[in-house]
């Protein structure tokens, strides 16, 4: 690194730094290959000692364990890469909606820090302080600690409208499907597409005439129109499946286990934290100067936060929020601490069944490398775009 | 003009203009900050009914209906707020796990010297060359106190290490084995040879891509099978190694943020003076990159801390694995599981809140320079 000029021929001899660093590679890799020589050869040979049996055939086999829950049918016959698929399945589910949900929140209470209002400030700064100075595993065995034993039973279940909380989680009222809610969704879509057209077509007319057009709300009353109108067209179906409650149990309706609902209570409300400070941190970066610059323009409010303090805000924020959005879905793994049926405990469950331990860890450390490293790829996609543009 | 000719008419002073509103003391404070404009008085009004809803009620369940005494009869009467004689009662487990009874004064002596060589060293008085020495003995005391076996003192193995000790010697150890690989590996990131470039960045990358979790498995179940048969190396170091692998390549990434942030011009002005690439990493690049990573890698730690309660999973009873010890095996108590989590939350709260206002208090030390 100190010495940039390397010499134009490669000298032999131990004065070239050229030559000291083909050595030192070399060393490195011979470093590196000798380590997992070591490490595989002795993993074989244990496993022969052992009588282990290594490979992954096992997949093929007949898992032997029924799953809590899962998004597809899976009983104990169904062979164990279904299983795997359930719980990478689980994994994703409580992940994403972990990211959508921390998001908000996050984004809520790192603006609240900003508030004008002392109370909201504080209640706030104290929100941040007391979730990230616990860990992640004692608030998720508190929240199921609260969801399976605080809660009333069944019978008793506390009830909101048509919405039931009780110890075996919560029951909601689920639209049942008709053809009519694909129309609606057809509907969506076209919206979608139509509201992308206006904006370009505002964007063109306020280039040539200067004369600017509501750029959001009329695209989303667009959007929002045409899909209403696509599920009226189709004879507006608005059955529900209303969960009623039972003489044991509330039938009907669709349900959150209290396991997926307490992992994804606490993943949340502890990344949000995390978010939070991200928000604050970003939105702190921008210098005063622009918002008054933008002012002094002529810019409303809105406009300064949209066109002028979010875009600088947003370059400062993406990287460590990525961080964030990868911490969250690791540490959805421990799930397994409170048996929510994710990628990890499933993964676990097998080991003990069939012993191949090398294999279901690495099947678990695969699946997550391949969501961390798709996660950073889109948002160093979503990065470069939002970078500072310089010619 | 009509003045000179009314010469009776005297001076009159308007009106003085009303005194300016105050903007300091407490009266001022809240008008500006509770009730500013209309929207933020009502997000006062609103705020502040909800809070005096809940407080009253959190309270009376926490402290006026709350049973302290250690007899889980008065905890069962209908009406009595939390129990905290859960607490009372089985403080010495959660707190120090399952160390023999009678010798429980060695982990609480071993780690009150580990806790004041952290905190000593995070002081300017210990920023000398003689903390180092005074490290290796202070770790020679404590593995004594800890295991035993020498000096009468009751050979006491890892397996019933644990609670608070244990928390605190898996975070600050491998903390401690953690830097030195971590340094390495962040100049090995920003070497010029790209076998080394290669290696590094593969294995930061490789860890960080896991879960913590999977690296426990890893160590605790597959660890044996790595090496040859017959030789074993006791569980509580196979996770010491494991989180130190972990923590390194998080830390490796902080200190190449360092790294990066030290100009060219600095490593181009050593080369000229002549200095090899290690004189010039010790020399120049180290000192001012370590120096301003200082705080993020306090924030490691802190998440490092709270990462040691993940051991609980491959069944070390650290304070949260100590609390399920306490709590899971004794019908009486185990209903007043809450509160024992809540007494723990408050023990690593209170570290991780001191740590983190540590960190920024040093984050304002390193910058005094640049705020003359």
């Amino acid at each position: 690194m100190s010495n940039t000029s390397s010499p134009k021929k490669t000298a032999w001899s131990w004065r070239s730094q050229a030559f000291r660093g083909i050595i030192y590679q070399l060393l490195a890799i011979g470093a590196v290959v000798l380590a997992i020589w070591f490490l595989a050869s002795n993993t074989m040979h244990n496993m022969q000692v052992r009588g282990i049996q290594s490979g992954f055939d096992f997949l093929g086999d007949p898992a032997g364990f029924d799953i809590g829950e899962s998004l597809y049918p899976f009983d104990s016959s169904s062979p164990y890469w279904n299983a795997f698929l359930v719980g990478v399945l689980n994994t994703l589910r409580v992940a994403i909606l972990g990211i959508i949900l921390t998001t908000l929140i996050g984004t809520l209470i790192g603006v609240g820090r900003f508030s004008r209002n002392a109370l909201v400030r504080g209640l706030c700064y104290g929100y941040v302080e007391l979730f990230r100075n616990v860990p992640i595993l004692l608030q998720l065995l508190m929240w199921y600690l609260l969801l399976t034993d605080a809660l009333p039973f069944v019978t008793e279940a506390l009830q909101v409208g048509h919405i039931f909380l009780a110890k075996g989680g919560l029951v909601f009222p689920k639209p049942i499907w008709e053809i009519g809610h694909l129309f609606g969704a057809l509907g969506l879509v076209a919206g979608a597409i139509l509201g992308v057209a206006y904006r370009r077509w505002g964007y063109r007319k306020f280039e040539q005439t200067g004369q600017l057009r509501s750029m959001f709300w009329v695209p989303v009353g667009i959007f929002v129109v045409a899909g209403v109108l696509g599920w009226a067209a189709a004879g507006a179906p608005a059955d529900f499946d209303f969960p009623a409650k039972g003489d044991f149990s509330i039938e009907g309706g669709g349900a959150l286990t209290p396991e997926f609902l307490a992992v994804l209570l606490g993943l949340t409300l502890y990344t949000a934290a995390f978010v939070a400070e991200v928000v604050r941190s970003g939105i702190q970066s921008v210098a005063h100067g622009q918002n008054e610059a933008a002012a002094a323009l002529g810019l409303n409010p809105g406009h300064v936060m949209r066109l002028v303090t979010l875009p600088q805000a947003l370059r400062v924020i993406i990287p460590p929020l990525t961080n964030q959005y990868l911490n969250l879905t690791k540490n959805s793994s421990l799930a397994v601490a409170i048996g929510y049926p994710d990628v990890v405990s499933i993964a676990n469950t097998s080991l003990n069944q069939t012993g191949r331990a090398v294999e279901a860890i690495a099947i678990v450390m695969l699946v997550y490398l391949t969501t961390s490293l798709a996660t950073s790829l889109f948002m160093n996609w979503y990065n470069a775009r939002s970078a500072i543009k310089e010619r | 003009m009509a003045m000179n000719e009314n010469t009776a008419q005297t001076f009159q002073p308007i009106a003085a203009r009303k005194a300016p509103t105050a903007t300091e003391g407490p009266v001022a404070w809240v008008r500006i900050n509770l009730f500013g404009d209309w929207t933020t008085a009502l997000m006062t009004l609103l705020v502040g009914a909800v809070l005096l809803w809940m407080l009253p009620q959190v309270l009376s369940w926490a402290v006026f209906r709350a049973a302290w005494a250690p007899d889980y009869e008065a905890c069962r009467v209908d009406g009595v707020g939390a129990c905290w004689g859960v607490v009372a009662e089985k403080y010495r487990i959660i707190v120090l796990g399952r160390y023999p009874f009678e010798e429980q004064w060695r982990p609480v002596v071993a780690t009150s010297l580990l806790l004041f060589m952290l905190v000593g060293s995070c002081t300017r008085a210990f920023w000398k060359l003689w903390v180092l020495p005074a490290w290796v003995a202070a770790l020679v005391i404590y593995f004594t106190l800890m295991y035993g076996n020498v000096l009468g003192l009751e050979k006491v193995e890892t397996d019933r290490w644990g609670g608070l000790p244990l928390t605190i010697l898996l975070a600050s150890l491998s903390m401690m084995l953690a830097f030195p690989i971590a340094m390495v590996v962040a100049l090995g990131r920003r070497s010029n040879l790209p076998a080394i470039r290669t290696v590094c960045t593969v294995y930061v990358e490789l860890v960080r891509g896991v879960p913590l979790i999977s690296v426990l498995f890893m160590a605790s179940f597959m660890f044996p099978l790595f090496m040859p048969v017959g030789f074993s190396i006791d569980v509580l170091v196979r996770v010491i190694i494991g989180i130190t692998l972990f923590a390194a390549a998080y830390m490796a990434e902080v200190i190449r943020g360092g790294l990066q942030a030290i100009p060219k011009g600095q490593i181009e002005a050593a080369a000229t003076l002549g200095l090899s690439y290690w004189q010039t990493q010790r020399k120049i690049v180290l000192p001012q990159a370590l120096a301003m990573v200082v705080p993020s890698i306090m924030n490691n730690f802190i998440s490092l801390f709270k990462d040691t309660s993940l051991v609980t999973i491959v069944s070390l009873y650290e304070l949260t694995g100590a609390l399920s010890l306490a709590l899971n095996s004794d019908a009486n108590w185990r209903p007043f599981k809450i509160e024992g989590y809540l007494f723990i939350a408050l023990i690593y709260f209170a570290f991780c809140f001191s740590m983190s206002r540590y960190s920024i208090w040093v984050e304002k030390q390193a910058n005094k320079g640049r705020m003359r």
